[in-house]
């Protein structure tokens, strides 16, 4: 009995680990992208995976926080693009990235109502009226599409009264999609990506607020000439192509 | 005199229970001691901790009031298809929260099956507290059912059955025998049922939105802090893990050692 029991402690972290390593031995470039720029960032990812044989190009998307908390934790990663300026200067702080980070691409603000816009949202001035009560949500102003929010509102003089504050654009997107909520602030790209799910209304007030996403390679990348490679793709014709389709603005 | 465990056994238990607790030491040793008066007395903060203690208790009653009846039909009766009723109102144990989350919104959502009905009748269930002890309900509803429909089995008929030869009826044998019998196991599944309440964050999220005082409990308060203040959001981490062990801990030394027939 003893001896299986050791057998099982021998065994198990070699079973535990055996699923992570990847059985190839191709290279593999790992790039970090911001939630917004899923669809845009698979395409450049299979771009590049065409043009060099044998690479593998992991991309992971998730909110800049985490993204920056995950590299700062030491999750390996070669190259990192944020949706906003201040989570892309925390990992600069920390000496996380390979040079300056480049703007690539900016996002504004829009906003998105369920299909045939129930509640007759035509712009800013309606979310702010009590007599409207129109259901509102909003990000938290300490993410960046809520800080984003913030500014317009700011900017128009106007105070906006949300039924909910969400931690990311997907969750603001998803209580508009499921008619829960009248209208909610989003980027165009999320309009765009969204489909037939939501309409957009350009709001003219939000063209001055511009969300910049920069792109950097990382000091600790495994492949620092690849990651470099991938970060001139972005930044050259078919990646400002690709984030153009997608509903992004040139920097 | 227990008759103990085989030694063996040490080992693995002893491995299962660093593994679960490793995370704990290392949140703890993560908390900014200095700065945590003033991180965990913000106004947020209070606003997220009282919020959370009062849902977590009005679901905590209505999982016992739905639960102990449900406990009682899966337990001590039988139809067909009851193997079937059992495993789907269990569901919610193994369903992801924010599946559990969109459930309701399909069900209570403004679009949902019951949307209209609420609608007329004035009821508007979408971003209100309301909302977040109808989602902490529905995941912590079977731990409690799941407890004590156990405890019920364990305890047997017998107690009941004589009870019932004696000229109880059966209103009277609940309460007299039935309940007093599992009163341990019911205060342990209510407790569950607050702890996993109290934890809630998928489903309220989903369904209930995040607005401070209204519906953004302690969790969705840290996972929203975390964006900004790490710091935060581990301070009141430590709030919500003193609160589930505070709670645990005073119903587990009050339960009564269950005496079960013997």
């Amino acid at each position: 009995m003893r001896r299986a029991v050791l057998a099982a402690a021998v065994l198990l972290p070699a079973v535990l680990t055996s699923g992570c390593g990847g059985a190839d031995d191709g290279t593999v470039l790992r790039v970090l992208a911001a939630s917004s720029l899923a669809g845009p960032f698979e395409q450049i990812a299979e771009e590049f995976e065409r043009t060099h044989e044998g690479v593998d190009v992991q991309l992971s998307t998730g909110g800049s926080t985490d993204l920056v908390a995950q590299v700062q934790e030491g999750a390996p990663a070669d190259v990192l693009a944020t949706a906003d300026t201040t989570t892309m200067e925390v990992a600069v702080a920390d000496g996380l990235t390979d040079g300056e980070p480049r703007t690539f691409a900016t996002n504004v603000l829009q906003l998105a109502v369920p299909p045939g816009n129930p509640a007759g949202v035509t712009g800013l001035a309606d979310l702010a009226d009590p007599a409207r009560d129109v259901a509102l949500v909003v990000c938290a102003p300490e993410v960046p599409c809520g800080a984003a929010a913030q500014r317009v509102a700011g900017a128009e003089g106007v105070t906006l009264a949300p039924v909910s504050e969400e931690r990311s654009v997907g969750d603001v997107l998803g209580k508009v999609v499921s008619g829960e909520a009248d209208a909610g602030l989003v980027y165009v790209t999320d309009v765009r990506a969204a489909g037939d799910a939501v309409e957009g209304i350009e709001l003219p007030e939000a063209a001055d607020v511009v969300n910049d996403y920069p792109v950097a390679a990382l000091a600790d990348a495994d492949e620092p000439d690849l990651a470099q490679e991938l970060v001139d793709l972005v930044l050259g014709d078919l990646g400002r192509q690709v984030l153009r389709d997608a509903g992004f603005g040139a920097p | 005199m227990t008759p103990g465990v085989p030694r063996w056994l040490l080992a693995p238990a002893a491995l299962g229970a660093a593994f679960v607790l490793l995370p704990l030491v290392a949140i703890v040793a993560r908390v900014p001691w200095s700065d945590l008066g003033a991180l965990v007395t913000s106004e947020a903060s209070r606003d997220a901790l009282l919020l959370s203690l009062r849902t977590s208790a009005t679901s905590t009653v209505l999982c016992v009031l739905l639960g102990v009846p449900m406990a009682a039909v899966l337990a001590r009766t039988s139809f067909p298809g009851q193997g079937v009723v059992r495993s789907l109102v269990l569901l919610p144990l193994v369903l992801p929260p924010v599946v559990g989350g969109l459930a309701l919104l399909y069900t209570f959502g403004r679009r949902g099956l019951l949307g209209e009905t609420l609608d007329v009748l004035g009821v508007q269930v979408a971003f209100s507290t309301a909302a977040v002890v109808m989602a902490q309900t529905f995941v912590a509803l079977p731990f409690l059912v799941v407890s004590l429909e156990g405890a019920l089995r364990t305890a047997g008929e017998r107690y009941e059955l004589v009870a019932a030869t004696l000229g109880a009826r059966p209103t009277t044998v609940l309460r007299r025998v039935t309940l007093p019998l599992v009163l341990p196991g019911l205060l342990s599944g209510a407790v569950l049922a607050f702890a996993r309440a109290l934890g809630e964050f998928g489903a309220t999220v989903t369904f209930a939105g995040s607005l401070q005082g209204v519906t953004r409990t302690l969790p969705t308060e840290i996972y929203l802090l975390r964006e900004t203040d790490v710091d935060g959001a581990v301070a009141l981490s430590l709030v919500l893990v003193v609160v589930a062990v505070l709670v645990i801990g005073l119903a587990t030394r009050r339960r009564a050692p269950l005496r079960g027939p013997s």
